[in-house]
Formats: C-alpha cells, structure tokens, sequence
C-alpha cells in the first residue's frame, strides 16, 4: 500500500544491515551468541576444578561442591561445561564465515561473468554437493587425523556449495534489474557493480546463510566430536562430553544436559539470525 | 427495464479502522454497462471485488449493501454465497496469465463451477468457446492456460466468467495487459457479448478511452470516493468535477499535440485523506466551503461531489494545442545514427536493417507492439545487446556496438532511461547516492557534485532534500523523474526512452511527458520507444514503426499519424482507442509543425 | 500462432524431456565415478600397512610379501582401482579385514537396516509435513503457527545427535523408560521384529525432517493462496475443499517434492551419527566401527553405498525440480 512520504520517513526503511538490525530475532541471536561466546571465552577461568583431573566418584550426582556433578571419570561437569567451547567458538564462528564469503564471492562473480569459469565452478559445486559432507569428513579425518584446521575446512568444504547456490539463485535477477543494467550502460566496472549494486541488494539472503551455516558448522562440528572423530579425549569439549557421558544418562543426566543445553544455546543463536534475516527479506518481497 | 444491480452505502476498511473506499453507491439496469474510472490507489479494484462480497486479506466490507438480481450478497452465508458467484455475479480478473490455474486444464476451468453430468458440461464448454472466438476441439480442452497467448487467455477468463450465464459480470482492467490490436480484439468480443447475452456489466479501468469505448455509464472515482458518476456522454461532455476534468485533460489525444495537464500532487494513500473535500488539496478551484466533506449530489444529469458544481460550465477549453518543439530543425545534422542494424537471440534474428537517427532538440518515436523488437533496439543502441551488427555513428563519428568497446564520453553522451521506475534505482541506495554515482563516472568530475546533483534534481522538479531518502519511499513519478535526473547528471546528448510513462498514472505521464518536452527544447536529441501512439502524437517530432523487426513506415510524426501509408501503421491506428469528444476537438487550431529538411529518411 | 507452435513441442517433447534426464543421469554416473576414486585414494591413504594388520606385528618379510602379491598391492595404483572397481561391479566386494566375513554379506546387513529406518522415517514425515504445513498455513500468524515456527526453528538448528539424546532422556533413560536407549537387533533379523528400537531412531529422524519441511509446505501453500488464481477460484463460488485440494495443493506439492527428495537425501547422510547415538546396526554404524578399525574394504563399500543413495535421491530432487519449472507447459495427455 502506498504511505505518504510523511508516514515514511518516521519509519525510515534504512539501508542493507541496520534494516536487518532492526529485526527484533536478529538482534536476540546476536546477543545470544556474543553471550555465549564471552562465557566460552571466560568460561576456563571461572571453572573450579581442572576440566581434566577426576574430582570423585563416576557420575556422582550434583553436589556442593560439584554443582553439576561428575563425569564418567569423575571430572567436575560444571568445570568441563566451562571449558567445553574453545574449540567449537573458533571453529563455528571461522567456518561459516569463510563459507558464507568465499560461497558469496563465487556465487556473485561467476553470476556476473557467466561463461565457462562459471559452467566449470558451478559444475564442480554440483559435484561437492552431490557428495554427503559427513562422508568426506569421515575419510579426511580417518587419514590425517582430527585437526581443527582440517576440520574447519571439511566444514567449508562441506557448507559452501550450498551457499553459492543459494547467493547465486538470487544474485542472478538481479542482473536484469534496471540499476544494474543502468551501471552496465555507463561503463561501471565489473567489480564495482558486484560490491555496489549486487552485494547491498543480497544482504538479506547473506544474513539468512550466516546464521544458518553457523548452526551447521556447531552441528557438524560438535556431531564429529560426538562420534569420535573430531576433539580428542582427555580434552574438554561439548560434543564429547554427550558422547563419553551416554550411558551415565540415566543415573547422572546433567553430565549430558549440560552440554546440549550448551549447543542448543549456540545453534539457536544462529537460527534466530537466520530466521530474523528470512523474515526481513519475505517483508521486503511483499513489498516490491 | 430491470435492476440488476443496486449497491448503497458500499464500505470497505482496512483492518486499523482506514476506509480504501466510503460510502459508494451504483445502481444497473438490465444490459447497461457501467465502467469504473480512476487512478491506482482510487479503490475501483476494492469496489469490484466488494461487489462479489469479497474483501482481500486484512481488509474487510463494513457497510452499506449490494443487491444483484433477487440476491443480497452481503447477507448470504458461506454456501449460499458461493452459489451466487457461481450464478449470480461472476469476475474476470486482469491478468489472465495470473488468475487462471496454470495446473488445471481449460475444459476443468471453464466446467467445474457447472451443475450436471459430465456430457453437458463439456457440450456447454464447447458452445462457449466457439462463442468467444477459440477452438473448441478436445485437444483444446485439454490445453493448460500457459500454452495459450495473452489474448487467448483473456478469451477463457471471459468464458469462464459467461459460462454460468451470471445476472451480472465484473470485468477489473481485461485489457490492461494487452497488446493493441489484441485488446481491441477483446474489447469487440466483451461489446458484442454485451449485445448477443444482453449482458450487465461492470467495466472498470483506468484507462478512460476504454471506459468511452464499452460503458453507457461511469463512475469516476478518487481515493475511495465516488466523485462524479452519470451517463457516459454527459460525463464526457461537460465533466462538473474538478479532478474529472483534470483526468479528462491529462489523457494525450492522437488527434493533436496539446499542453497537458498534470495534477499536482499525489493521491492521499488509504487514512491520509483530507479532512474536507478528497480532492481539495490537490484542487484548482479549492475554496473554503472545501473544508467540509461535501456529499454527492445530482446536478444535471451527474451525480458529484463538489460544492461547486456549476463549474462544470465555466472549467474553459480543452487544452491548448502545442506546436513542435523549436529545435534547429533545419541546419543539425544527427547526433545519433543507427545504419543497418540486425540484432539476434542466438540463431533468432529480432531485428532486420533497422536504419534511423535522432537530433538534437527533436523526438524520434520507435512503436510497435509487443514483440515488435523495440525494446531490442534500444538496448543495442545503448551497447547492452551483445549479438549485433550494422553501424552506428554519434556526433557523426562511428560508434562501437557495445557498451565495453565505447569510451566514457560515448557512454555519457548516451543516457538511458527505463520503463520500470521501481527498478531502475538502486533499493539499497538513497536517490543522492545514486546520482553520485552517475556523477562519478563522469570523466571531468565536478569540483562541486552536490550542486550539480541538486541542479538535476531541480530540473526534474524534484526537490533536492530528497536526495537522503531512499527509492521506497518516492512514488512512481517520483522514481521516474529521479531516473531521468540521474540521465541528466551525465550531461547527455541523447535520451533514450524505452516506454518511460507506460507504467504510470495518466496524470502522472502527464506530467512526465511535459517534462521530456522541456528537455527537447533544451536541444536534447530524444529516441521514444513506446506502444502508445497518443502519446506518441504529444512528444515524437519523427515516427518509425517497427514490425517483427523491420521498420515498416518512417517519417514526421504528423504525416505518418495523419496519412499512414503502411497497412500496419493504419491497423495500429484504428485500434487505438480515444476519447470519442475527440472528434469534436478536430477543428481545434493546431499549430502546424515546421517543415523541415531533414526528415528522418 | 501459439496454437502450431505447442503442437510442434508435442512431437519433440518426448525428446527434449528425455535429454536433460539422460545427460543427468551420465553426469551422475560420472560424479559417482570421482566418488570411487577419491574412496579408494581416501582409503589407501589410510595409514598403516594393510598386509602387517591381518597378518600381525609377527609376520615375515616373506608372509607380508606373499600376502601383498595376493591381495594385488603389488600393483599399480591404477590397476588396483581398476580391479577394485570391476570386483564392485561383480558383485565381489572383498573381504572384511577385521572378521574375515564378505563384505557384501555385511553389507547387505546394514543396507536392510538403514533403508528399513530411513524408509520407515521418510514413510512417517512426508504426508506429516504435509499434514502440519497445511494446518500451520491455515492459522496462519495465529499461535499454533508461531509455536510451530518457534520449535522448527530451534529443529533445524540443533544437531540430530542433540535432538536424539533429548529423545534418550526423555522416553528411555531419565524421565521416562518405555523404549530403549540402544536399538540392538541381531544380525539377521528384520528390524520390524523389534518395532520399538525402531521408533527413537526414526523420531530422531523425523523431527527435523518435519519441521524443514512443513515450513516449506507453510509457505508454499500462503504463497500459493495469495495468488490470483486462488482468488479467481474462490471468486466462482468454489468450494472451500476443492480449492484447497484441487486449485492450492497441486501447485504448493510443485515446489516441493524436489526438497522432499532433497531431505530424503540428507536423511541417508545423517544416517551416520543416527545410527552410532542409538548404535543401531545399520551402514552408518558400520562405517564409523570400520574406520575405527581401518577396515578398508567395509569403509569403501558403506561409503560408496552411502554416496549412492544420497546421489540418487539427489538425481530425483534435480529432475522434479526440472519437470516443476516445465510444468504448466507439458503437453497435455491425449
């Protein structure tokens, strides 16, 4: 509908990311995350115990002096909760990241430049994500064993096609948009199209994948921890701990809770970006 | 004489309590056609839908009452009111690519609101396509509305809605999307259905020629009003509504090239009405008495909505005609050449030795219809179109064909503006940016871009404090006017239009083509693509009609409108409709145009 | 005009539809090709000698070197994925390394088990997510909608092991103990005789599948609402059901069967961390003990097996996505 000018600049559709910023989800999931992540960082210093030294009995229940009670080995939960995220706050965070810029990188120069690059790169994407990313992760790990950088990039590996093509699928109307055909016509540079008339206009579906891709990237990274292939024991790690603490469930259950509610905690973070950004852009369509 | 349709008192709110229209009224005799007319945002489509019972999400009817025939639509309940838009009313929608089920084939669209056995259904299915001109084998039947042509599916969405013999049928814009001749086809076929069926209609358009063209009746509307509704001739003869007379005046005629009136300001969106009269903010003849909400009253044969009716009488002549602009017609030679151009879509060739130019300060027109390759043409001119060749030549230099082969001053000489205003800005950047950016690829940048930018902006008569607000937020117009701004930052030569007004309000191409006549006699060169030859009449100084990728006829403006010598030219031009007063206009003074050496031969 | 040129479609449709499926399908083949290569190159990879791991740290030189010769390490590389790849395509696909049993008897095992899941999961959630999508479309911005799109938030994000081990808690071990935490089914017997260690596996399964999809199915079936066609509908006196099931439906569905097929497709890959959370016997659990022991042919196999299913459930998903943007415009049947 239309408003008046006056009805409009009281509620100014400001540009690209404060219009994001102004989605009440996003801007929970953000906090949620830099909450999170400033108790993982903090986190190892507020802990009581050693994450590593048994302080008791196996899985003895919470006490005063364990508050979250203690693991299969008799470790303090809360201690191992504690320091649990270290690697999960760097991995996560890089990983999606990367996928979410190298994804958009090429996403938008192949969409601008078509020709064979573009058949090639979008071919080879096909080809990865035709391939179960947990499979190659697998394989990686069992032969060069679990290190974090070549996890991180399995998880890039994994997540990137995905958001190439998403970036791509909606970069590709936009170049025959008048703005953009507009630019082309005055002899606007290739590179300065992308990041001036393409990029600002995909922030949305952008913000939609970071947010997605960073549960992911917590999702994979923790399930390959759980099932052994990621952060190895005696480390502390979220993953691990619902894994080595599995048939204490019954008996001592927040030696598992805890570090889910952890995770859950940190993949909502994204979800509520993801969801936040999705909402924004679904308004915005309507609109146009 | 029968009453079919008799609405009071129609009221339609948003669901915060804003009225999209207050308190309408209509009434229909058996066999009368009625159009509705008004601009986007008058609410016509709202009342159409009312008609039926039918609000859209988050908005619902309020008041007032609508009797069809023996039935009292808003007081049916949910079956009940199906059966009635199965017998009683029926509508056809404006997009027929959109509101026919692209999954369900034809025979299920046409049949399945019919009572009876499958035979008869597919025997009435039969009858009612051979009766609005298409086939009416099985394999037809059998085809989804996607396989089908614009006009055709036009064609099915009128059968769907006759099938059922309604009391009363609905028709929102059926021709708006059409090509000319194709609507002027479907136009024949809704007149004639009117006549065989003696149907009762409701036409509602934007477009006021098509209202002359089909209705008996009309009732103009602005911002959810009524505020002039009367027999179709009378209404044409001596409108007594100020904003009826300024739609009247806005409308180019092909008849001659005339001042026209643009309305100022813009249509007040839904709860931003003016306390008084609707139109009194934007009204020429506003007085005080304007102040309070006049009621509508009958005054002659019409009824309005306006304190001072008998204005009617005194609102003068129509528009002055205006000659041609007074560009060096005699001695320039062209700034823009295209010689022999073919264009391609892979092994498809869209364009065939198109050859034209344009000069300075004068208007060359490219029509045609859809899929003509104006557009096309366009787009090679301005480098855009890869697959092309032929010569082009500006400042009687030769011209590389694209856009990566030419130089800076090549592509600033050139501007380009689109048909679509809300896309030929950038959403994400405010309308200063924008024209910073135009600015940018200047290759002598200004030592001072704000001022020339404030300088455009003022030109198009756009105030320059918009320069911080974002596309979204200005109207169409708006959009369009910042889009030739934009065009003038770079300083150009030539203006290359690709149907700049045809997604506008006629009041607000108005006032776009007013603007492009100014900067015709600033001397700019201008090339026209446009489908619409009235407003080729008011702006074009040269024509070229352009046919499946050939230019069929050429020449001054006045001599291919008013003696068309090709048989496409002269079946475009009897299909174009217009205002049928227009024929008493004819003895006008028009201010001959010039003649001039350099035709556009 | 439009008339001769659809009849015209009609003669070469058959072809034309054919073609991208016929150059889908080779270039499937082709991708599960690469697949087998970076398998077997993954897995030679692996370290440790495999001759030293069956014979022992005992062995001679000349036991390890017969075995070599026997086992075709000898070989070139190429040769021995040639041999490989042939031995697969037989049929013959070696035997395990830590039991000595065939690899293709074990195989079969697991492949029964995990289709039996997944298809018992995949059974459940299609004509659900139609189910809930449709309702939470219906109360659309209501609460049941916003308690909906709330949980399938929280579902898509959380990892399948959290969403199963809550599950654990919930219904075997802490809160409640009416299924059990483990789903032991012994090698041979139909996973149909032991139902309830079944039904964590598939819930597990389910869950996010549901969510991922009824939101899809959500806003299909509003988008397809708000369409003209839909208003057209209901404005010629339809009824209510008929343009739900006859107008709405069909058009909504379109969009969706290639996700459906997508998340059939990410149900077999997630198959691993399902299966070894509840170490039900299936190829994902196989596959994690087999790296576990670096038992390269079982590796090779599940893998394989794995990327198989996943590629074709991949292959469907691309070709009804094709067939949806032609739809509309399909020759009719006549």
């Amino acid at each position: 509908m239309e408003m008046t000018l006056h009805q409009r600049v009281r509620q100014r559709p400001a540009s690209g990311w404060w219009r994001l910023w102004a989605s009440t989800q996003v801007r929970w999931g953000v906090i949620l995350l830099v909450a999170m992540t400033a108790l993982v960082v903090v986190g190892p210093f507020l802990a009581p115990y050693d994450p590593a030294a048994p302080v008791g009995k196996p899985y003895d229940a919470p006490s005063a002096s364990a508050w979250l009670g203690t693991d299969n080995l008799g470790r303090d939960v809360l201690s191992r909760v504690l320091s649990g995220g270290v690697y999960l706050a760097w991995m996560a965070p890089v990983s999606a990241l990367l996928s979410v810029v190298i994804g958009a990188a090429v996403a938008l120069v192949t969409a601008y430049y078509r020709g064979w690059t573009d058949l090639v790169l979008m071919r080879s994407l096909d080809v990865l994500l035709a391939f179960p990313g947990i499979l190659l992760t697998l394989l990686c790990v069992s032969v060069f064993g679990p290190q974090p950088v070549l996890l991180v990039g399995l998880v890039v590996l994994t997540l990137m096609p995905g958001v190439a093509r998403v970036i791509r699928g909606a970069a590709l109307p936009l170049l025959d948009r008048e703005y953009v055909l507009w630019a082309k016509a005055v002899g606007t540079p290739g590179p300065v199209i992308i990041l001036r008339e393409l990029l600002p206009n995909v922030s949305s579906p952008l913000l939609v994948e970071l947010g997605l891709r960073l549960s992911w990237s917590v999702g994979i990274l923790s399930s390959m921890s759980f099932i052994g292939y990621g952060i190895q024991p005696p480390a502390a790690d979220w993953g691990l701990m619902v894994s080595e603490n599995g048939t204490g469930l019954g008996t001592q259950p927040f030696a598992v809770l805890a570090p889910i509610l952890m995770i859950v905690l940190y993949t909502i973070g994204g979800g509520l970006i993801a969801e936040g950004a999705a909402r924004v852009m679904a308004r915005t369509e309507g609109k146009a | 004489m029968t009453t079919v349709l008799k609405a009071s008192g129609l009221t339609v709110e948003r669901s915060d309590g804003a009225s999209i229209i207050e308190d309408v009224s209509l009434s229909l005799e058996r066999g009368e056609v009625m159009g509705i007319v008004g601009e986007s945002g008058s609410g016509k489509s709202t009342l159409a839908l009312a008609l039926l019972a039918y609000a859209r999400h988050g908005v619902r009817i309020a008041g007032g009452a609508v009797r069809v025939a023996d039935t009292d639509m808003l007081e049916l309940d949910p079956a009940s009111l199906r059966k009635a838009r199965r017998e009683v009313v029926a509508y056809v929608a404006q997009d027929p690519g959109a509101a026919l089920n692209p999954m369900l084939t034809l025979g299920t669209l046409l049949t399945e609101g019919l009572a009876g056995g499958k035979a008869e259904k597919v025997t009435r299915a039969r009858e009612i396509l051979r009766k609005v001109g298409l086939p009416d084998d099985e394999a037809f039947l059998q085809r989804r509305p996607r396989q089908l042509s614009g006009g055709q599916q036009q064609r099915i969405a009128i059968a769907m809605a006759v099938i059922a013999q309604p009391k009363l049928i609905i028709l929102d814009e059926p021709t708006t999307g059409l090509d000319v001749s194709t609507r002027a086809k479907v136009l024949d076929l809704i007149r004639q259905l009117c006549i065989s069926d003696n149907l009762t209609a409701i036409y509602v358009s934007h477009d006021l020629a098509v209202i002359a063209n089909v209705a008996d009746h009309v009732t103009v509307m602005y911002g959810g009003q009524v505020v002039e509704q009367g027999p179709m001739q009378e209404i044409l003869a001596t409108p007594r509504h100020p904003y009826t007379r300024a739609l009247l005046d806005a409308v180019p005629s092909l008849q001659a090239r005339q001042a026209l009136r643009p309305i100022r300001g813009r249509v007040p969106a839904v709860g931003e009405a003016p306390d008084g009269c609707i139109f009194s903010d934007r009204c020429d003849y506003a007085v005080e008495a304007c102040n309070t909400r006049p009621a509508l009253r009958l005054v002659g044969g019409t009824q309005v909505r306006c304190v001072r009716p008998e204005l009617g009488e005194t609102f003068g002549v129509r528009p002055q005609a205006v000659g041609h602009s007074d560009g060096q017609v005699a001695n320039s030679s062209a700034v823009l050449q295209a010689n022999g151009v073919n264009a391609f879509y892979g092994y498809r060739q869209i364009l065939f030795d198109v050859s034209l130019k344009v000069e300075p300060g004068r208007c060359l027109a490219v029509v045609g219809e859809s899929g003509s390759g104006k557009s096309t043409l366009s787009r090679c001119l301005i480098g855009l179109h890869g697959n092309v060749t032929g010569e082009f030549r500006l400042d009687g230099k030769p011209l590389p064909l694209t856009v990566g082969q030419r130089d800076q001053y090549a592509r600033q000489r050139l501007q380009y503006i689109f048909q679509n205003p809300n896309a030929s800005l950038n959403p994400r950047r405010t309308i200063g940016a924008s024209l910073a950016a135009a600015l940018a690829n200047r290759p002598e940048a200004d030592s001072r871009p704000g001022a020339v930018i404030a300088e455009a902006l003022e030109r198009v008569g756009i105030s320059p404090d918009l320069g911080t607000r974002y596309p979204a937020e200005l109207s169409g117009g708006q959009r369009q006017r910042v889009a030739i701004a934009r065009a003038l930052v770079a300083n150009p030569a030539v203006l290359l239009c690709d149907e700049v007004t045809s997604s506008l309000d006629v009041s607000v191409q108005a006032s776009v083509i007013e603007l492009l006549r100014s900067l015709l006699a600033d001397g700019l060169g201008m090339l026209f693509v446009t489908h619409d030859l009235a407003v080729v009449r008011n702006i074009a100084d040269t024509v070229a009609v352009l046919s499946a990728g050939r230019v069929v006829e050429q020449g001054e403006a006045h001599k291919v409108l008013g003696t068309p010598s090709h048989p496409y030219t002269q079946s475009l031009l009897a299909n174009t409709l217009q205002l049928p007063t227009e024929a008493a206009d004819l003895d006008m003074p028009v201010i001959a145009p010039r003649q001039s050496a350099a035709g556009s031969r | 005009m439009t008339v001769e040129n659809q009849s015209d479609n009609a003669t070469i449709g058959v072809f034309s539809r054919l073609q991208p499926l016929l150059a889908r399908v080779s270039q499937g083949a082709m991708t599960l090709l690469a697949v087998s290569l970076l398998i077997f190159l993954a897995a030679r990879a692996l370290p440790g000698d495999v001759a030293n791991m069956i014979l022992g740290q005992s062995a001679t030189q000349e036991q390890l070197d017969l075995l070599r010769t026997q086992l075709g390490l000898d070989q070139p590389l190429w040769w021995q994925y040639l041999v490989w790849l042939g031995g697969i395509l037989r049929g013959d696909w070696g035997t395990s390394l830590s039991n000595g049993q065939p690899v293709a008897d074990l195989l079969a095992l697991g492949v029964r088990n995990s289709a039996t899941l997944s298809g018992v999961a995949l059974a459940i959630m299609l004509p659900l997510s139609l189910l809930v999508g449709v309702i939470a479309a219906q109360f659309r911005d209501g609460f049941v909608d916003k308690v909906f799109l709330g949980m399938s938030m929280v579902a898509n994000a959380v990892p399948d092991f959290v969403t199963g081990t809550v599950l654990v808690a919930l219904f075997a071990t802490t809160v409640l103990h009416v299924l059990p935490a483990v789903s032991f089914i012994p090698p041979g017997d139909s996973p149909f005789s032991y139902p309830d260690a079944l039904v964590l596996p598939a819930t597990t399964v389910i869950i996010p599948g549901v969510m991922y999809l009824a939101r899809l199915v959500r806003v299909a079936v509003i988008d397809v609402m708000a369409t003209e066609y839909i208003q057209t509908a209901e404005l010629k006196g339809l009824s209510p059901s008929r343009i739900l099931f006859r107008h709405a439906l069909p058009n909504a569905v379109a969009p969706i069967i290639p996700a459906a097929s997508l998340v059939a497709a990410f149900t077999v890959g997630g198959v691993v961390v399902v299966e070894y959370l509840f170490a039900y016997p299936g190829v994902g659990s196989a596959l994690v003990d087999a790296v576990t022991n670096r038992d390269l042919p079982v590796i090779q196999a599940n893998v394989l097996v794995i990327a198989s299913a996943y590629f074709i459930f991949n292959l469907i998903a691309d070709s009804l996505a094709q067939r949806d943007e032609t739809a509309g415009q399909r020759p009719s049947k006549t």
